[in-house]
């Protein structure tokens, strides 16, 4: 490892223009002749639309347009879709209802986009939006799943009788119910995964500008893919051809999941574009994000899980509901299905499990991936669990779960997923040394001697990264590829530039792609530029979720830097009148092995572009491309222990320790690792103990849609965090990576709960698990 | 419509702006100063805290015109020279930001916790007063870290220079 390269503790490249407030985000781009949007909004979760008047509000100052989904209907524009296709059970194709970009007869949620008002400047944009006059009926509302598929309840969509939008299964249930049948100890248990709201720091915008003269669209949006919003905006909701259309995706103030779906008001922006005839930008309010952007989890389940004599688990069964909100967004579909229940084995060898899920419509904001996107919620149905049997058997945790690892790789677990490598011992020792399982009883009874209730908790998690084999998820109803392009383009000088398809939004791409390159050539990581976010500049891509810039996209580098090497021995070969296999690259140098031969990696760049003495046949210049298309999904895997300190008074709880050990497999910048780890961790403490999505349900009006109502974790709120590594290789791609983005989100929520349960005496405790909460079921505990 | 004018880092600027328009509002569109970010409308985030008349403040909950006669600083007025003010170099070599949006606001804020306590500072103090501002990318680990590593640097030094 050199300074730069893998494995360094490299500062950030990207961080001299955030920290000096040169960050270039959307909201930041001016064009000439641009004008402002402001959305007419749904203030009813149910309703008819009557008639939508504009007359006052065309008359007002600044005002250019106001266009409502009739226009839309008539220039064609699609419906939003859902780009999974899941089946139920008994063979049918999910039951997806129309989703509009700007209502036409119905409103299903509150903030559902009625209409745009262009105006000269926002707060005119505002002002006549105001003034808009929508006459509604209001219908009967249901907010929560489970009332939704009750008989009489209000019904969202005619294609989904019942709300039902599909009803599937997975895993062998007559095993699972013998096991069940057949065991010593069952651990029932009904939990609930309570519904987030994302909060990405920056909220969304869009900028979208139409040129008549080439007929020509330029989109500008706060997105995690790009390419993909270029894909649907051409191939499905029929706003520009892919080749006249252009998406840049600048810098985007995080996405947490959030920012890969493409929104009603990026469409309907770019439509307007074309339709005022003027460039129109929207920027997105914070109690809009509340309203609008793509709500996390919202799972009810009750589980079941079988142990022998012996402790070892026999089955484990799980009927859950899942919320979807009033439309199917982008993926919501394959959130609580393939990305959760083909997680339900966890760390252990579980030989029968079957899981039923049954989808949901709701007057709700849509439900899609939010941080690790059905990975947390099979892991907080294992963690608690097992947390819980541990109890009830009288064992300790740790034991229960030594008990039951897998230890022999690859293992085939019943839910699909083959894991391809781990060490799940080695990260529980690792996490009970950091926090000192041993002593915790006296620090127990120091506690108690305070007045202060302590609990410990651990969760072990393994998660699905780096997705996905596109053929594999394919098979399993993906709409597109999971793969990931790359491109480097040697220079004349010998700068490198490397294009991507991966989006950084927080991740730091920048700085570890670069160090990839430093580390290969041996050239200077300030001579490496990483190019992403624009469809003009990178041709294709699938862009950043799911951990996937690591495994996946830094794979489509190395295959590109395969190619550029081997055309650059070539070269330096030919310069060097020597056999191409006796040539290394070394500090910046190609050299032949064993002599003093050597040609500087600039010279060599130059020699490919001057063309003046290549080898017979090679074509000038040095620019290389690749799709990497993965093997396998990678296995992030670890544990986490936390220490709680409750006030008995106050049921107040302090996070008074948290210890991560976490397998990423190889890692590249150990410094940008822990930081998405502590990210992790700190959005998975705020679902366990502070973030609420509440709904009133008689009216569907969403009751915590500002940070003075919805509590996002602050400063005060957390400890800081004692992080680690353990290492096994991930034998799945080339740099051995697992990605480390959502294992935080993943692993965290159980151990806080487990901790806090302990702490109390009473196993019954929802997230998040306020003060309110734990002071209630303290004293039923008692 | 009011006239207002100020000194934002160091230059006199006036402008015309609606009596309704914000701090942050007349520093990103008038003035083209988009390091100051807005990350909410309740005036919680704190993206887009600047310093007016030496002290932190909240650029969204402020009128345009209430800082009238005002010297502010943004982010883009801190460096020095062409010389990272020590918070920001802190905050880059503890890796205190990831996506970059709370950055601004986060290190503007810093700079006074560290003006008004100067070398004193401790990790439980740093947390309280960062209350008034969100990160949602980092789990404010870094933050912490590089605020009490720029208080060290800064010393007591920082304080006398605030009073």
């Amino acid at each position: 490892m050199g300074m730069e390269g893998i494995g360094a503790r490299v500062a950030r490249k990207e961080d001299k223009r955030f920290i000096t407030g040169k960050g270039r985000y959307t909201d930041d781009m001016v064009v000439p002749g641009m004008k402002h949007a402001h959305f007419v909004r749904s203030p009813h979760a149910h309703a008819k639309i009557i008639s939508i008047d504009t007359s006052e509000a065309d008359k007002m100052p600044g005002v250019i347009g106001i266009l409502n989904g009739a226009q839309l209907s008539e220039d064609e524009i699609g419906n939003i879709i859902c780009g999974w296709m899941i089946h139920s059970k008994d063979g049918s194709p999910m039951n997806m209802g129309a989703w509009r970009p700007l209502a036409q007869d119905t409103v299903r949620y509150v903030g559902d986009a009625v209409a745009i008002v262009v105006a000269d400047t926002k707060a005119q944009a505002r002002d006549a939006a105001e003034a808009v006059v929508v006459e509604y009926e209001e219908l009967p509302v249901v907010t929560d799943a489970v009332s939704a598929l009750e008989d009489g309840a209000p019904q969202l969509h005619p294609e989904a009788k019942n709300n039902l939008i599909f009803d599937w299964e997975i895993g062998d249930g007559a095993a699972t119910d013998a096991a069940i049948e057949a065991a010593a100890h069952v651990t029932e248990m009904k939990i609930v995964n309570n519904r987030l709201v994302p909060n990405p720091m920056e909220p969304r915008a869009a900028l979208g500008v139409y040129d008549g003269g080439e007929d020509h669209y330029t989109l500008w949006t706060t997105s995690q893919n790009p390419h993909v919003a270029r894909l649907v905006l051409s191939a499905f909701y029929n706003v520009a051809p892919e080749n006249k259309l252009r998406v840049i995706a600048p810098d985007v103030g995080g996405g947490f999941g959030s920012k890969i779906y493409i929104y009603p008001e990026e469409i309907v922006c770019l439509w307007a574009s074309k339709r005022t005839g003027v460039p129109v930008k929207w920027n997105c309010d914070r109690t809009e994000a509340f309203l609008t952007d793509a709500h996390g989890r919202d799972h009810v389940s009750t589980i079941k899980m079988a142990f022998d004599a012996d402790n070892k688990i026999t089955g484990f069964k799980v009927d859950t509901i899942a919320n979807l909100g009033a439309y199917m967004s982008l993926f919501s579909s394959s959130v609580p299905t393939y990305l959760y229940a083909t997680l339900l084995s966890g760390q252990y060898e579980i030989p029968a499990i079957h899981a039923n899920v049954r989808t949901v419509y709701t007057n709700t904001v849509p439900v899609d991936a939010y941080r690790g996107a059905g990975r947390p919620e099979a892991c907080y149905l294992l963690e608690r669990v097992m947390e819980t049997a541990a109890r009830e058997l009288g064992v300790t945790p740790a034991d229960l779960r030594r008990k039951n690892f897998i230890r022999e790789f690859p293992y085939q677990t019943p839910v699909i997923m083959c894991y391809d490598a781990g060490d799940f011992d080695a990260s529980l020792d690792a996490a009970m040394k950091a926090i000192d399982y041993d002593g915790f009883p006296a620090r127990r009874a120091e506690a108690e001697a305070r007045g202060k209730k302590r609990g410990i908790g651990i969760s072990c998690y393994i998660e699905a990264c780096g997705i996905a084999p596109s053929a594999a998820v394919g098979s399993l109803g993906a709409g597109v590829g999971l793969w990931e392009s790359a491109e480097v383009r040697v220079n004349a000088v010998g700068t490198i530039e490397v294009l991507t398809g991966s989006h950084s939004h927080g991740q730091g791409h920048e700085t570890t792609f670069s160090q990839l390159v430093a580390d290969r050539f041996g050239v200077g990581m300030d001579s490496v530029s990483i190019v992403h976010g624009d469809t003009d500049k990178v041709q294709m891509g699938m862009g950043t979720y799911g951990s996937r810039s690591g495994a996946v996209g830094m794979s489509a580098i190395v295959k590109a830097l395969d190619k550029v090497e081997a055309k650059a021995k070539k070269i330096a070969a030919h310069l060097m009148e020597a056999d191409e296999s006796d040539v290394v690259i070394e500090n910046g140098e190609l050299k032949v092995a064993g002599t003093d031969k050597s040609v500087p990696w600039f010279q060599m760049a130059l020699a490919a572009y001057t063309a003046h003495n290549l080898p017979e046949g090679l074509e000038p210049g040095l620019k290389e491309g690749a799709f990497y298309d993965p093997s396998n999904f990678t296995f992030p895997a670890g544990t986490y222990i936390c220490e709680v300190e409750v006030d008995p008074d106050t049921g107040k709880t302090q996070v008074v320790d948290f210890v991560a050990a976490d397998d990423f497999g190889k890692i590249i910048n150990p410094m940008i690792v822990e930081g998405q780890v502590h990210g992790g961790v700190a959005q998975g403490i705020g679902q366990a103990l502070l973030e609420g999505t509440h709904y009133d349900p008689d009216t569907g009006q969403l009751l915590t849609a500002s940070y003075m109502d919805y509590t996002m974790p602050r400063a005060d709120d957390l400890p800081s965090f004692k992080v680690s590594t353990t290492e096994t290789a991930c034998p799945s791609n080339p740099l051995g990576i697992k990605g480390c983005g959502e294992a935080g989100a993943i692993g965290s929520p159980p151990a806080l709960i487990n901790a806090i349960t302990d702490a109390i005496g009473n196993n019954e405790l929802a997230m998040p698990a306020t003060s309110e909460r734990v002071w209630a079921a303290l004293k039923s505990a008692q | 419509m009011a006239n207002v004018s100020m000194t934002v880092n160091g230059r006199t600027v006036s402008g015309h702006c609606e009596d309704r328009t914000l701090l942050v509002q007349f520093i990103r569109e008038n003035l083209g100063l988009t390091g100051t970010h807005v990350g909410c409308d309740t005036s919680q985030c704190g993206a887009c805290v600047v310093h007016v008349d030496g002290k932190a403040v909240k650029s969204c909950t402020m009128l345009a015109a209430q800082a009238d006669g005002s010297e502010v600083m943004t982010i883009e007025g801190l460096a020095s020279g062409g010389e990272l003010h020590p918070v920001q170099a802190a905050f880059r070599e503890h890796h205190g930001l990831q996506c970059g949006f709370c950055t601004p606001g986060m290190i503007m804020s810093a700079v006074d916790i560290i003006n008004r306590h100067g070398g004193q500072l401790d990790e439980q103090t740093v947390r309280a007063e960062l209350e008034g501002n969100i990160c949602r990318c980092t789990g404010y680990h870094n933050i912490v870290k590089a605020i009490l590593d720029a208080a060290s640097k800064m010393g007591d030094s920082a304080k006398v220079a605030a009073e």
